[in-house]
């Protein structure tokens, strides 16, 4: 009982504690970052150098008053936040943050789960967070949401056909679909799948930074355009939603890559008994590090490159990634049947 | 007996959710309720074993089929609805009638089975094939004894694609 | 006890709330997915049996249920289209000219 029931409780917990304080404390960390790379300092005054900027931010959300526009559609309007955020959370529940160690004398896994079609879950997953945006901008009952709703769902569904060819490639690697096993394949064959493939993972980076509505891909949400988006007739909470549950994908995506791409809770070099001094720090410290790496080459693009206008990205999704995806599937099928 | 409240649960569900389909007068609430549909019964086939192909129903159904949906409702969303006079054509008296001989044919199969009761479903599992796990064994079958339907399904999709590119151009 | 028979039952009665459902709306898009929930009614029989003859063939059978489902959607929704753009409704007792 203890063991099927209670631990899986207490591991959904702490996932879903964790995951909130690191997306409260994301939107703190980009301001920090883009401050940086622009030469000044961000958010100072909140607490010691803006350590508490994030939960002025909470405040000054919660008590914002929440209007619904006119003629909106009540239960479809309320719904669109919780349906972009409910994906972004449960994707977690796949995700290896470590291997199975022994905690208080208890054999313990660090994942919640481990499903045999753990990849195709998230990717399923995935494809229903569309819904958030394409109801979002529906039910505003405005003209330029519906539009930017409907440019941002169709820039999503395109870069996930990209996306999903790609990480076939890897499922090919790998002979599994499950998360830890693609780990573990990657402990068997003594290498990060990032230098083996290291065009899936360019394809899935990109298609990553597209997916969740990241610069350079972030024109559906830009201020600039469009008067800002889907969520322009948002305010207070439901737009803090919104916004979690955008640092919430971008998280889920660089977990993600780590996994496939970069041995998830392996270090370097994985399975060489030469480097064996590298076990002696934790897997999921491991884990933390390759995934904030991600997260802070995301908010690095961000500050750096310039936005593409939108029929350029999906010039870029349909005719660029998609036939890099295929190749890449060909040319791996090809060489994992000649090395048999 | 976890099971069977799984069972009845998840059915109600997907019954409920279906009644409320074809029953709501705005169209974008009846496809809300049909991705919720679907969602119950990749639930209900995750229940029956079959992960490989929940997986397919939420991708593929839920994520890709109703979104195309979600676009064309808005792309013609009339100012009135559609049925918003009494059409004198409608045909709500078949329809009733129609549920009612469903009904009487359900319980009596019902009551056929509850005098001779079936043998209990195990989860779906292997017939003496080469390969464990249901993804292994569904890609086995589709990939060797079942590889033209497989190719034929793909020309389909292709030519699916085209068709709907060509009616759907303004101009060609 | 749940049975192949208790699946059987959800299916017929899901394909009939999907019969009942392309019979009597009159909006052409709620026709459309009355049909998708005629073609889950066959999916949940298939996977059912497959699970009850222990036996993946059943699971493959509605994988390319499902594919022809996605094709028959795509193709149904573009005539849709097309169709709204000549004659502006969706009401199909108004699509009643093969030709104008």
């Amino acid at each position: 009982m203890v063991d099927s029931v209670v631990i899986p409780l207490l591991k959904i917990v702490i996932v879903l504690n964790a995951t909130l304080v690191a997306v409260t404390y994301m939107v703190l960390l980009e301001r920090k970052v883009i401050a940086w790379a622009q030469s000044r300092l961000g958010p100072m005054r909140v607490g010691p150098y803006g350590i508490l900027q994030p939960i002025a931010d909470a405040v000054k959300l919660m008590i914002k008053e929440d209007i619904t526009p006119n003629r909106a559609d009540r239960w479809v309007f309320t719904a669109a936040p919780i349906i972009s955020m409910v994906p972004a959370l449960i994707v977690y529940a796949v995700i290896p943050f470590g291997p199975e160690i022994s905690l208080f004398g208890r054999k313990v896994s660090l994942y919640i789960t481990d499903i045999n079609v753990g990849l195709l879950y998230i990717v399923s997953v995935a494809s229903v967070g569309v819904y958030g945006i394409i109801l979002a901008g529906y039910a505003s009952n405005s003209k330029f949401p519906l539009l930017a709703s409907l440019r941002a769902s169709a820039q999503l569904i395109s870069y996930e056909v990209a996306v999903t060819l790609t990480l076939v490639s890897v499922i090919l690697m790998a002979g599994t679909l499950s998360m830890v096993g693609i780990v573990n394949a990657q402990y068997n064959q003594h290498v990060w799948f990032i230098f083996v493939q290291p065009i899936a993972f360019a394809l899935v980076l990109i298609g990553g930074l597209a997916e969740t509505n990241r610069a350079p891909f972030d024109l559906p949400e830009a201020e600039q355009e469009l008067t800002g988006g889907f969520h322009t007739e948002y305010s207070g909470m439901r737009f803090a939603l919104f916004f979690l549950a955008e640092y919430a994908n971008m998280i889920v995506v660089s977990s993600v890559v780590t996994t496939l791409f970069l041995g998830g809770w392996l270090p370097p070099f994985p399975n060489t008994p030469v480097l064996h001094a590298l076990y002696y720090v934790p897997s999921w410290i491991w884990f933390f590090l390759k995934s904030f790496a991600f997260l802070y080459f995301f908010i690095w693009v961000r500050a750096t490159l310039p936005r593409y206008r939108y029929d350029q990205l999906m010039r870029l999704g349909w005719k660029v990634l998609i036939p890099l995806a295929i190749a890449n599937l060909v040319v791996t099928g090809i060489v994992k049947v000649m090395l048999l | 007996m976890a099971e069977a409240i799984a069972f009845y649960f998840l059915s109600a569900c997907i019954l409920g959710f279906a009644v409320l389909v074809i029953t709501t007068r705005d169209t974008v609430h009846s496809v809300l309720f049909l991705v919720l549909d679907f969602l119950f019964v990749a639930a209900l086939y995750v229940l029956l074993g079959a992960q490989f192909v929940a997986a397919i129903q939420i991708l593929v159904y839920a994520g890709g089929i109703v979104v195309l949906y979600l676009f064309v409702v808005m792309l013609v969303n009339l100012k009135r609805p559609p049925e918003a006079h009494q059409d004198p054509h409608r045909r709500t008296g078949w329809g009733f009638a129609l549920s009612v001989a469903v009904l009487v044919e359900l319980a009596a199969v019902g009551a056929y089975s509850y005098a001779r009761p079936a043998s209990a479903l195990a989860a779906a599992g292997s017939a003496g094939m080469p390969v464990t796990g249901n993804t292994e064994q569904v890609g086995w079958l589709l990939y060797t004894s079942y590889l033209i339907p497989f190719e034929i399904a793909s020309m389909l999709l292709l030519v699916a694609m085209i068709g709907a590119i060509v009616l759907a151009k303004r101009e060609l | 006890m749940i049975t192949p028979t208790h699946y059987m039952m959800l299916s017929a009665a899901l394909f009939m709330i999907g019969v009942i459902g392309v019979m009597v709306r009159r909006n052409i898009i709620i026709i459309f997915m009355s049909i998708e929930l005629i073609l889950n009614a066959v999916n949940i029989n298939l996977i059912a049996f497959s699970a009850q003859l222990q036996n993946a063939v059943g699971q493959v059978f509605a994988i390319f249920v499902i594919a022809v489902a996605a094709a028959e959607a795509a193709v149904g929704l573009g005539i849709i289209l097309a169709f709204y753009r000549n004659k502006e409704t969706i009401n199909i007792d108004e699509m009643n000219l093969m030709r104008w």
